[in-house]
């Protein structure tokens, strides 16, 4: 039982070291790799947390953040960007060292928040929240920081990987609000997709302070 | 045999796979609006029924009048869409290929919105809104320009946030009601989670509670989480304007009142109703104060949606049976005149081809009938009586002024300050020279003065039936 | 009773003399394998001990500018190195002098050395070695953070500082795969790389000032003084495996009260690993190439986001555990 705890620990953490991979990979390309990385490593988890807890129905679950997150979603964008011809260094808002620092910040706020909160939970329970609320923070982090549209929505699709192992580690939650969630990415790809090109078409760059300049509230 | 409240969520999510295969956009305008009248017969029908508690899905008092209320102006906005959208492919902002598109999207979203209304399922709620708020970034984008785009990418980033927390918020809930409840279904099931929240982990539920408030009330348009909501509503087309201040704002705010009742259940938790206080508070007069540099018609009126939820947000805040009427009546009122408005706002558009104030003026003289309509409209959101808006917020501030006199000073000033600037714009845009195009309007004048007509009516006076069901919900929301 | 003191004793001065002796091989092993994998002879396994011998057979000249501290603090560094490397539990944990072997203590003797090395780099007024001396102590500055939470993890982890405890706590446990541990590893790594001056943080084959680090601050020094310093920095090197190896894979480690026989099985162990990680030093130092000065900052920044992560998790585990 021990063992089974370890490895459900040891996949989250892997998780949340993807987080800060990709706040500190200063090329698309990478960060691009960074998310597949941490989608895989979801996959694992979901599909552990499956296996060793006797939930068969997480198994389609992982099934899908393999397909989709792990595999689909990068490769597309990996050819979208390539299709775009953006150069392929990601532009900062705040340095690597800072945006590293705030997201260790993040982390003992998440886990700080955690422990104060549920102390009735059960054990494996509790750390995997913490972790997971540790990587939606990051995910949210990575969305501020960086100012390339591409790298804006691959912070989003990680924030919804630390949902996703959040709503693993809750026991029990029906399979509804899973399909449900991979249908959503689905339609987040879909617009992601056709905006992206729009913005290129209109912009010729995807650096969103270019798109900062037609801010409304200046008219 | 379809009960009504399947009925509400299927028959447009049917008509939205039909219509995407139909050809030729006056077909789907037509199809649009068949399909909207049936979802709207549904609520009524709904209105008339009994009231269910199901796995999945709820009827109760607080929420048969807010679908009657969306299908309703489900039904008028489509035809008001139907002429207008003619008028937008004259002048070449949309190619008919895309219109195919739109009404399916249109019907979708709809669809989205009822189940939010209607779920029962603290998860399908949430999936309800998302699709209905993706499906509204894909359509604020529609006309392609550089500003729309913008629009339409703010508008997806924020609401994407909003979306992840409020999900995380879902989770924070179903930890908290799973020693109670058990694993599954029922955990996630709302009507047994707000009837054993007292026997809930306090602290989890203040937690969650706070990622549900951010993450809901990003989509309220709560300051200051609010800067998707000017440009979304200036850059996408009017119908969806119209829909997004009308509607998915409202239903945004049913839901976060549906977790505000949940917490009511457990006393231990957090109470709610001070942020919520200070969150309208700061909205409402933040909007009124932004109100006076807008340039753009349509923006203009999105800071006033912002200042309208502030209020309600604050009302609803307050407690208490006499605030959460006021807030719910408000939320009705608001719905109507506001979707009226942005219908106005589409002929005034049409008619002057320009969005810009500066370019709009002396309609008094060029178009007197639709001065006047849209006269009455501004006066009805400015809350002067006997429109429907003067007895809401009359009712908030009384309440507010005999429970804290000193409070009601706040979103009084808010509103007089608002009062101000609307009617400096109107009288702006109403009388004064004509200058620029007059162009004919194409579109109907019938959704505008129908719901002009309601608040009216609601005004002057509210059925004793409609009375009898705001109580009840007001009494639900504690 | 005074036999086994004096088997102790005897014990503890063999595990003083052994880093001592093995330190300038486990430095040809990796030279070797360097060269080997470069498709070059490299030189013989023993030509540490030669390059030793050479040095402090030659004169050592000085610079005039030179002042005390540039005379002494090559013995003061050998003789710091020496007795961290000496303090690291090799083949046995239970040793004589072992209450000392504190982590912490590890840490501030070495930090002494490093200081009193950057303080030689810049005494003789030549830019080199102040670039040098700059740069040593900005890798510092962001190692030792890094350090102090790993061993602060470890010691939380294993209940005690004395790195004896430790080792007895890793040798107790089953293969346990914890990500505390494991991450703490990785930062490790990473410090003990930027700490002996290995790619991708330093070459320790260059003299191009653009790339020198450790290299630069030595510049002025030959003869026996530079063969302590090299000493030194060999002895640092089998520090660092051999805390690499106690913590993270101390199989093989005979435990404390143990007799001779299990110390050989230990001594056989050690000098597996030791050779066998510095081996893997090699091969690393090859496949990757030297990091920009500029980018160091952000990598010993990851060492101390995993170190500070780890802890995270481990005070998360304790309190679940406990």
């Amino acid at each position: 039982m021990k063992l089974a705890y370890e490895i459900s620990h040891l996949l989250a953490g892997v998780m949340l070291v993807a987080s800060f991979a990709l706040l500190y990979q200063q090329r698309i390309a990478a960060v691009l790799n960074a998310f597949a990385a941490q989608s895989i490593t979801l996959a694992l988890a979901v599909a552990w947390a499956a296996w060793s807890e006797d939930r068969p129905d997480l198994f389609i679950t992982a099934a899908i953040a393999l397909g989709l997150k792990g595999v689909l979603i990068p490769v597309a964008l990996h050819r979208t960007v390539t299709r775009l011809g953006v150069h392929r260094e990601v532009e900062k808002v705040v340095g690597v060292g800072m945006a590293l620092l705030v997201g260790l910040a993040l982390c003992g706020l998440s886990q700080a928040l955690v422990v104060k909160v549920a102390p009735a939970m059960a054990g494996l329970g509790r750390d995997e929240l913490a972790l997971a609320m540790a990587i939606v923070l990051l995910g949210f982090l990575m969305m501020i920081v960086r100012r390339n549209a591409v790298t804006q929505v691959v912070g989003f699709m990680s924030m919804e990987n630390g949902l996703i192992l959040a709503a693993t580690g809750a026991r029990g939650m029906p399979l509804v609000v899973e399909v449900s969630v991979a249908f959503s990415v689905l339609i987040a790809l879909f617009v992601f997709a056709v905006f992206v090109f729009r913005i290129r078409e209109r912009f010729d760059t995807i650096d969103i302070e270019a798109l900062d300049r037609m801010r409304g509230d200046r008219r | 045999m379809i009960e009504a409240y399947q009925a509400v969520v299927l028959v447009p999510y049917a008509a939205a796979v039909v219509l995407a295969a139909l050809p030729g956009y006056r077909v789907g305008a037509v199809g649009n609006v068949i399909a909207s009248a049936a979802a709207f017969a549904a609520g009524l029908w709904l209105m008339l029924g009994p009231q269910t508690v199901g796995n999945y899905a709820i009827v109760d008092e607080f929420n048969v009048l807010f679908l009657a209320i969306n299908t309703l102006v489900g039904f008028t906005t489509a035809l008001f869409s139907a002429s207008y959208i003619g008028h937008e492919i004259e002048t070449g902002r949309l190619s008919p290929g895309f219109l195919r598109f739109y009404h399916a999207m249109f019907q979708a979203m709809m669809g989205s919105m009822n189940l939010a209304l209607v779920a029962n399922n603290i998860g399908l709620m949430w999936v309800g809104l998302e699709l209905a708020t993706l499906i509204t970034v894909v359509m604020v984008g529609l006309y392609r320009t550089p500003q729309a785009i913008e629009a339409a990418w703010k508008y997806f980033i924020l609401a994407s946030v909003g979306i992840s927390l409020a999900f995380f918020g879902t989770i924070l809930i179903y930890l908290a009601g799973q020693p109670v409840l058990g694993e599954g279904l029922p955990s996630m099931t709302w009507s047994l989670l707000q009837a054993t929240a007292g026997r809930m982990d306090p602290a989890l539920l203040d937690l969650a509670f706070i990622f549900l408030l951010i993450g809901y009330g990003t989509k309220v348009g709560l300051a200051p989480l609010h800067a998707w909501l000017p440009d979304a509503h200036a850059e996408g087309p009017t119908p969806i304007s119209a829909v997004l201040s009308g509607l998915l704002l409202n239903v945004a705010l049913y839901a976060l009142l549906r977790f505000k009742m949940l917490m009511a259940g457990q006393p231990a938790a957090l109470d709610p109703g001070p942020i919520m206080v200070v969150m309208g508070l700061v909205s409402l007069i933040f909007a009124a104060f932004m109100l006076y540099q807008r340039r753009d018609i349509k923006r203009f009126f999105a800071y006033s949606s912002i200042e309208h939820m502030g209020l309600m947000v604050f009302a609803f805040g307050m407690g208490g049976p006499l605030a959460n009427f006021a807030g719910l009546l408000h939320m009705a009122m608001h719905s109507l005149t506001k979707s009226s408005i942005f219908f106005a706002v589409g002929h005034v558009a049409q008619a002057k081809g320009t969005q810009r104030f500066a370019e709009i003026r002396g309609l008094s003289v060029t178009h007197p009938r639709l001065a006047v309509a849209f006269a009455l409209a501004v006066l009805a959101i400015a809350g002067l009586p006997p429109f429907g808006v003067f007895a809401s917020e009359f009712l908030i501030l009384t309440t507010t002024f005999a429970r804290l006199p000193w409070l009601a000073l706040l979103p009084a000033f808010g509103l007089l300050v608002g009062f101000g600037a609307l009617l400096l714009r109107l009288q702006d845009t109403i009388f004064g020279e004509p200058i620029g195009p007059a162009h004919r309007v194409d579109a109907s004048s019938v959704p505008m003065v129908l719901h002009l007509m309601l608040v009216l009516a609601a005004g002057l006076y509210l059925p004793p039936l409609l009375v009898v069901w705001f109580r009840r919900a007001a009494e639900l929301l504690g | 009773m005074t036999a086994e003191v004096a088997v102790q004793f005897l014990a503890q001065g063999a595990q003083m003399a052994l880093v001592l002796l093995i330190a300038p091989l486990a430095v040809g092993v990796t030279r070797r394998v360097k060269a080997r994998l470069m498709r070059r002879q490299g030189a013989p396994l023993l030509q540490g001990y030669r390059d030793l011998a050479k040095l402090l057979r030659k004169e050592s000249v000085l610079a005039e500018s030179a002042s005390w501290l540039f005379r002494t603090a090559p013995y003061l560094i050998f003789a710091l190195t020496w007795v961290a490397a000496a303090l690291v539990p090799s083949f046995a944990s239970g040793l004589m002098f072992n209450w000392a072997a504190d982590v912490v203590a590890l840490v501030a003797l070495l930090g002494a050395a490093r200081a009193l090395l950057a303080l030689a780099g810049m005494d003789v007024g030549t830019s080199f070695g102040g670039i040098g001396s700059s740069r040593e102590m900005m890798i510092a500055t962001l190692a030792e953070p890094a350090m102090m939470l790993i061993v602060l993890t470890l010691a939380i982890a294993a209940g005690t500082t004395r790195l004896a405890g430790v080792a007895d706590f890793f040798i107790a446990e089953p293969l346990a795969v914890r990500v505390s541990l494991a991450l703490s590893l990785v930062a490790l790594v990473i410090v003990a790389l930027a700490e002996n001056a290995r790619i991708p943080v330093d070459n320790p084959m260059t003299h191009l000032e653009l790339t020198m680090v450790h290299e630069a601050m030595v510049l002025e020094y030959s003869g026996r003084h530079l063969a302590l310093i090299e000493a030194a920095s060999m002895l640092k090197l089998t520090l660092y495996l051999s805390l690499l190896i106690c913590l993270f894979a101390p199989f093989g480690m005979a435990p404390a009260a143990a007799g001779p026989g299990s110390w050989a099985v230990g001594l056989g162990a050690w000098t597996a690993k030791l050779l066998l990680g510095a081996a893997l030093l090699g091969v690393w130092e090859v496949s990757i190439a030297k990091m920009r000065v500029f980018r160091l900052p952000d990598f010993l920044g990851v060492a101390f986001v995993f170190a500070f992560i780890a802890i995270l998790l481990a005070y998360l585990s304790l309190g679940a555990a406990a």
